[in-house]
């Protein structure tokens, strides 16, 4: 039998004292034993994950985050809860980096419907081998991001799969908010006349991925444009702009964030092509590729339908704000052709704009 | 087909594999300059002009007073035009 | 952008069109008798329907988009022959983005790269040499394609290749000349051409005299065009001025670029590198004699069809498939039978759906709403 003689034995509590301690994790590497459910994984957890993402010991125990339904009902009377798989390499990008776009990215989606932001998950794919400083450095780059949007992380998963099974690194976050009260916007509810306003310059992200990867060797400084929405929207709000529809123009540009809204309210959607805001260099970039920056990913833009004696007004809040400097008017809700985007070429010339069938390839030759 | 750009060389990186760094709106790649250059046209004369890239390749030089005729040309016309319409607008008023 | 924007200024561009309107007025073409002009190369197609132009332009006057669209002329036969090469281990096949969605006769190289082979996108010739150089234990294959103003660069980056010796690095060569081609669609008694838009990049290389058979022969009037809209615009108004003058000639609008001799460096690097084959097959136009390029003899350690084993199959396009007769400026693109109901840009049955540079896809994508339009005002 053990008797408390034997804990009391300097030795016992040598090792004891250590084994309380936190665990820090040395290996240069990530391996499977970081995912296999033992010590090495919650030495993982400890040391490199929770600090990072601002959790405490506590907060961990359990396998879930709890609510305080109360709590949350101050800030409105729905729930939206949106989750995002971010696969994106390289890693780390001019503007970003994974773990920043996977909080900005899901703190997005949920601000688009008027909510407001508040906790997130994080859920880790890692690859074996991945050095322990890219993970620290991405993770760091999370808490950061979720810290300058006030949002925190209250939960998470982590495995570690064997080589080639994943691209180093794979992040999901999940994300839940509170729309507050009478908030209602939705992408059916564009009304012939509402104007269609964007938040400043296009292709920026998707410009910034292709040339980090290397494969075009090309030199550029376009960075992406990774950002958290939610004060700029909250901006509108305050100022009593009516939204009517909003959405974060991601994969697919601004051409299928408007096919979307077109079909979803049956209205045609009149973009003025000479309106667009496209950084030069992105334009150079497009013209080199045979790409057309209207179908370009972004990860700080968004498009809103606001009517449009509201015009002057939205567009001054958006550019009184750093992420709205250069908010545009770029496009004007029509009763019909219904469901169909059209583009004025900025030469006279009107052209339909479709949705992407799938990625946009180079054009060269 | 053959989609080029103009861009303008920048400088020369490689004379040798005659390889130059070219400006297209602001983003640059090394371009193989090969084809714009022969006895009149030596490599170091590249830098600072305009060429239309192809693939990696400066396939042309641009002409500037070529391109300024152009454009001179077309707006002459839309001028003509214009005094076209203004006299047929007399006409029939 | 120097050298762009300018010849995209929209106020001129309509003033120019005012005119293109009055010199076929004096012509006395009218919708029910338009002025056909075929643009033979798919870049004109592409600014023509990017910018508009094609519900900017009067009724009487139509365009008719031409074969230089090397995507969309490639053979089903050749793109397995490229999937059977990339689906072959140890290989990385390289190509540009423009043939990956291209339809073979089982799949595209998008599915064969799903199913794990090593395919790549590259953007010059020149980035599938480094990669050869990059992966010594790996055969790097480049998917050559399109006209001559493509040609040079695969022709330079074989001398490159060859001077530096490297053993792993080959072309699958599918590059075509436009002459052969001009030719065919010139000799077909179904033509209705009135004049060309010639192709300004591919100019740039050859030279003005190679047309010089269209004028004498054919007594088709035939302007080399640069690719912006104003370009466009302009050559049309010089076509239209050669009608009024009853002349025919080679014209050139596209003087910033285009050297009257084309471009001696590059013509001499593919004279060293390429030959032309007995006969190429084209997709919707068939078999053209002399129209494609094959590698020299002395340049056969770099040639991809010697070096691997290919099916060589001549695969008949799909039955339901009229892009020849669009090709040809026979049809346009809504009067083929299965055009935006079988054949869309998802499900494409032909190539002409599959580029943005194809006739069809253009029309499809961005020309649907003002070739309604069109038509409707001329029902
Ligand atoms: S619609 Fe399809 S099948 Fe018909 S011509 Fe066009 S590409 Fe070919």
């Amino acid at each position: 039998m053990t008797s408390s003689k034997d804990t009391e034995h300097p030795l016992f509590q040598r090792i004891e004292g250590v084994r309380q301690r936190t665990g820090r994790v040395r290996d240069p590497i990530v391996t499977q034993a970081h995912g296999g459910g033992g010590k090495a994984m919650r030495d993982l957890i400890d040391d490199v994950i929770c600090g990072a993402l601002g959790m405490s010991a506590q907060q961990i125990q359990e396998d879930q985050a709890r609510f305080s339904l109360a709590a949350l009902a101050q800030y409105g009377d729905r729930l939206a809860f949106t989750t995002d798989a971010y696969v994106v390499s390289p890693l780390f990008f001019p503007g970003g980096d994974i773990g920043k776009l996977a909080v900005n990215g899901t703190i997005n989606d949920l601000a688009v419907s008027g909510a407001i932001p508040l906790y997130l998950s994080c859920s880790l794919i890692i690859e074996e081998g991945l050095p322990m400083e890219t993970l620290r450095a991405v993770l760091q780059s999370m808490g950061e991001a979720a810290r300058a949007a006030s949002v925190h992380f209250v939960t998470g998963d982590t495995k570690v799969v064997p080589r080639g099974a994943a691209d180093q690194l794979f992040v999901t976050t999940t994300g839940i908010g509170v729309i507050p009260q009478g908030l209602e916007i939705a992408a059916h509810q564009l009304q012939p006349n509402d104007a269609i306003l964007i938040n400043g310059y296009l292709g920026d992200h998707g410009a910034a991925i292709l040339v980090a990867r290397g494969e075009l060797q090309l030199e550029t400084t376009i960075e992406s444009d990774c950002a958290a929405l939610h004060g700029l929207i909250a901006a509108l709000h305050d100022a009593g702009i009516t939204i009517r529809a909003m959405r974060d123009i991601t994969r697919g540009g601004l051409s299928a964030v408007l096919n979307e809204l077109a079909q979803a309210s049956q209205v045609h959607i009149a973009v003025d092509g000479t309106k667009l805001p496209i950084r030069p260099e992105v334009q150079g970039f497009c013209e080199i590729l045979g790409f057309d920056p209207i179908h370009l990913a972004n990860e700080g833009k968004l498009a809103l339908a606001v009517p449009s004696e509201q015009i002057e007004q939205a567009l001054k809040v958006m550019h009184a704000h750093p992420l709205g400097q250069q908010a545009a008017h770029i496009a004007t809700c029509r009763p019909t052709p219904a469901g169909l985007v059209t583009l004025d070429t900025g030469f006279g010339g009107e052209r339909i704009l479709e949705m992407l069938v799938g990625e946009q390839l180079p054009r060269i030759c | 087909m053959c989609l080029g750009i103009p861009g303008q060389v920048i400088e020369i990186q490689d004379p040798v594999r005659k390889l130059g760094l070219v400006d297209i709106g602001g983003v640059r790649r090394i371009t193989n300059l090969m084809c714009v250059v022969d006895e009149d046209h030596p490599i170091e004369s590249c830098v600072g002009a305009w060429v239309l890239v192809h693939v990696g390749f400066a396939m042309s030089r641009i002409d500037p007073d070529e391109a300024q005729r152009t454009l001179d040309l077309l707006r002459e016309m839309g001028d003509l035009q214009s005094e076209l319409q203004t006299i047929e607008g007399k006409g029939t008023s | 952008m120097r050298f762009v924007s300018e010849f995209r200024d929209p106020a001129t561009g309509k003033k120019v069109l005012q005119q293109i309107e009055q010199q076929l007025r004096q012509l006395g073409h009218d919708a029910s008798h338009p002025l056909k002009i075929m643009e033979v190369c798919g870049g004109h197609t592409h600014t023509i329907f990017k910018f508009g132009l094609e519900g900017m332009l009067p009724p009487s006057i139509e365009l008719v988009h031409g074969p230089g669209c090397p995507v969309c002329v490639l053979p089903v036969g050749r793109l397995d022959d490229a999937i059977a090469i990339a689906s072959q281990p140890d290989v990385i096949f390289t190509t540009f983005g423009d043939t990956l969605r291209v339809p073979g006769s089982q799949k595209s190289l998008l599915q064969c790269k799903a199913e794990g082979a090593d395919i790549r996108t590259v953007y010059s010739p020149t980035d599938a040499l480094s990669l050869a150089r990059q992966h010594p234990q790996k055969k790097v294959v480049f998917f050559g394609i399109g006209f001559e103003t493509t040609a040079p660069a695969t022709a330079l980056t074989l001398l490159q290749a060859r001077e530096e010796a490297v053993s792993n690095f080959s072309v699958f060569c599918n590059h075509i000349t436009i002459i052969p081609t001009l030719e065919a669609i010139l000799a077909d008694p179904s033509l209705r051409i009135d004049g060309f838009l010639g192709p300004g990049h591919v100019t740039m290389v050859i030279g003005l005299e190679p047309y010089t058979f269209v004028c004498d022969v054919h007594k088709k009037p035939f302007v080399i065009s640069g690719f912006e809209p104003l370009d466009v615009l302009q050559s049309l108004v010089m076509l239209l001025e050669q009608f009024r003058q009853g002349r025919c000639f080679v014209e050139n609008q596209y003087k910033r670029l285009v050297q009257p001799q084309g471009n001696r460096v590059a013509q001499q690097a593919m004279q060293t590198v390429f030959e032309a084959r007995e006969h190429f097959e084209w997709r919707g136009l068939g078999s053209i004699p002399h129209s494609g390029l094959r590698l020299r003899e002395a340049f056969s350690a770099f040639d991809a069809e010697k070096h691997f084993a290919i099916p060589a199959q001549q695969v008949a396009d799909p039955k339901a498939c009229q892009c020849g007769d669009v090709l040809k400026g026979a049809i346009k693109p809504w009067q083929c039978k299965v055009f935006g109901t079988a054949c869309t840009p998802e499900t494409p049955i032909g190539a002409c759906m599959v580029s943005s540079e194809g006739a069809c896809a253009a029309y499809y994508n961005y020309g649907r709403l003002s070739t309604s339009r069109k038509l409707e005002a001329t029902r």
